[in-house]
């Protein structure tokens, strides 16, 4: 009787993992290989690596005449940005995430639906409304004629691209760390503290090794998108400033599919490299403390 | 150490600024009588009113709230299960291998697991000879997908927090393992079942990038409609919808927030009274 319920429920456990298991197979896994079956091959499904040599090789010439590598120039001007992007909002978002790790718990939750409300807004909808503030007749530079100061010009530049990843990804630096934050031991600062150590100190030593998981997955979560956003560069860039992800809507849109996949394999494949060392960093750095 | 010095409310308003400040103007110029974006002439509600009367607009809402509501249905059944089945699975390989599989849409960007599908189903769609090949279903396909995930993990801490003797002493006493199962197991992970539907839905409500490249032509969802006014010259039409989008976020996250206050408020009663105990025993 107990051998027969047993073997029925380890039967009925499987039953109802498979439909999830036939899913992550067809709709998980199969898609992935696609991005490698047509960044390998051309138009008719042959072999090429034609795709892929079109991505490392193409040249163009920029507008000071100067020939430029195409893709690999978009690829660094993505990576730029969104490194810029991820540290500023690692510089604005830690404060702001430790001094709500700090307060009163009431506090706390009011602070952190105030963030998270943005951050449930449609990504189109934030960024159109720093396109509306930065616009050379918008609403930033109305401000500052009635303050008498001469108008400037932001919009499609690289620093507007930047305050908009700034603007749209920064809760999402914030909310990992501040839950390591408010996890964390208060008893090793006070500790910390009577061992002598000053407010500089605490924070080197304790709170920060202590909250780098959190700073791990904050940069992890604001990266990946920075760097394969294509609404943002196109609105505050003005389409100026072509980014990778730009590059695979593009070739999308104009129904380049192979050449879409190459970009996206590339991407992919990069990505993966980078996440796998920052994990293996932050697994020592752990381990050590 | 508790109340906040005078720079740190000092940096928590800049920093607040930073957030609001855009949405509210948008708020604001969404009043407006003018077309401007920077001179406030007059308060009005007629962009409201030519909201109401676009109707490509409301066909989009409503064809939003279908998909997300499929989507996060199919997505919380299978997910459930799912987290039932790896909770139980002792096959070391392959519980490795459904975890992997698990957090690839959570870490790929979304634009890789847009293309991904959509290159799948073009194939596929070929293969078929069909002309267009993505439509309402092959959305629904890619949002159940990357909604999976979040159920999942909402799940299988849940699962993993179970005391197990529960669901082996109801089947002892007589249950079948179905029985028992939905008896004993489901109220207890029920708040993880809740948490993964309400994030699928916000998930596949908010989504634009999978669905852009999802999408078929015939079926335009809120995001993706956003996206195609904020392409022509816009009119502050779609302020007011941000407006209106704005107001039932806060809403939505106030209720949830009053809800989720009573929880801790409830859990903090709790443990003065195990601390009282503890107090009581020791002396």
């Amino acid at each position: 009787m107990k051998k027969n319920s047993s073997l029925k429920s380890s039967l009925l456990s499987k039953m109802v993992l498979a439909p999830y298991s036939v899913w992550a197979v067809l709709f998980i896994l199969v898609p992935l290989v696609f991005v490698a079956y047509y960044a390998f091959t051309d138009n008719s499904f042959h072999f090429t690596t034609e795709n892929i040599t079109r991505f490392f090789t193409a040249t163009s010439v920029n507008s000071e005449g100067a020939e430029v590598h195409t893709y690999l120039l978009i690829f660094a001007r993505s990576l730029k940005l969104a490194v810029i992007s991820t540290v500023i909002c690692l510089l604005l978002g830690y404060p702001m995430a430790y001094i709500i790790s700090k307060a009163s718990s009431r506090t706390q939750s009011i602070l952190l639906t105030l963030i998270m409300i943005p951050m449930w807004m449609n990504f189109l909808i934030r960024t159109y409304a720093w396109m509306t503030i930065l616009q050379d007749t918008g609403i930033l530079n109305g401000f500052l004629a009635r303050l008498g100061i001469d108008p400037v010009h932001i919009i499609g530049t690289e620093s507007a691209v930047v305050i908009g990843m700034v603007y749209d990804y920064i809760p999402y630096m914030i909310m990992p760390i501040y839950s390591i934050m408010a996890k964390m031991d208060n008893k090793l600062i006070e500790a910390a503290r009577d061992l002598g150590c000053n407010n500089v100190g605490v924070l080197r030593r304790v709170i920060f090794p202590l909250s780098l998981p959190g700073v791990v997955s904050g940069i992890t979560m604001v990266l990946i998108p920075s760097i394969s956003t294509f609404y943002i560069s196109q609105k505050l860039g003005n389409g100026k400033f072509y980014l990778i992800g730009d590059a695979i809507e593009g070739q999308y849109v104009a129904n380049n599919l192979h050449f879409a996949a190459a970009i996206a394999f590339v991407l992919m494949v990069i990505l993966l490299a980078c996440m796998a060392l920052m994990q293996r960093y932050a697994d020592k750095k752990v381990t050590v403390m | 150490m508790n109340k906040m010095n005078r720079l740190s409310k000092v940096y928590t308003a800049l920093i607040m600024i930073f957030l609001f400040a855009p949405i509210l103007i948008l708020i604001v110029f969404s009043f407006n009588e003018a077309k401007s974006l920077s001179v406030f002439s007059g308060f009005s509600m007629k962009w409201y009113r030519e909201l109401l009367r676009d109707s490509e607009t409301l066909t989009s809402v409503r064809n939003t709230l279908v998909l997300a509501v499929s989507a996060s249905a199919v997505s919380t059944i299978m997910g459930t299960a799912a987290a039932v089945g790896i909770n139980k699975l002792r096959n070391k390989y392959m519980r490795a291998a459904l975890d992997t599989a698990t957090n690839i849409p959570m870490i790929n960007p979304d634009i890789i697991t847009g293309i991904s599908m959509m290159l799948m189903f073009v194939f596929v769609g070929r293969l078929f000879g069909a002309a267009t090949s993505l439509n309402f279903a092959t959305m629904l396909i890619a949002h159940i997908t990357f909604c999976l995930p979040y159920v999942i993990l909402q799940v299988l801490p849940k699962l993993q927090q179970m005391d197990k003797s529960l669901p082996e002493a109801a089947m002892d006493l007589g249950c079948t393992p179905m029985r028992a199962f939905l008896k004993v197991e489901v109220p207890e992970i029920m708040p993880g079942i809740v948490t993964g539907l309400i994030m699928a839905f916000t998930m596949s409500l908010d989504d634009f990038v999978i669905s852009y490249f999802t999408s078929g032509n015939g079926f335009q969802t809120l995001p993706i409609r956003i996206y195609n006014m904020t392409k022509k010259t816009v009119t502050p039409k779609m302020y007011a919808l941000a407006t209106i989008i704005f107001f039932v976020i806060l809403a939505l996250l106030l209720i949830s927030n009053l809800s989720g206050n009573e929880d801790t408020r409830a859990l903090k009663e709790k443990k003065r009274a195990q601390k009282k105990a503890r107090k009581a025993k020791v002396s």
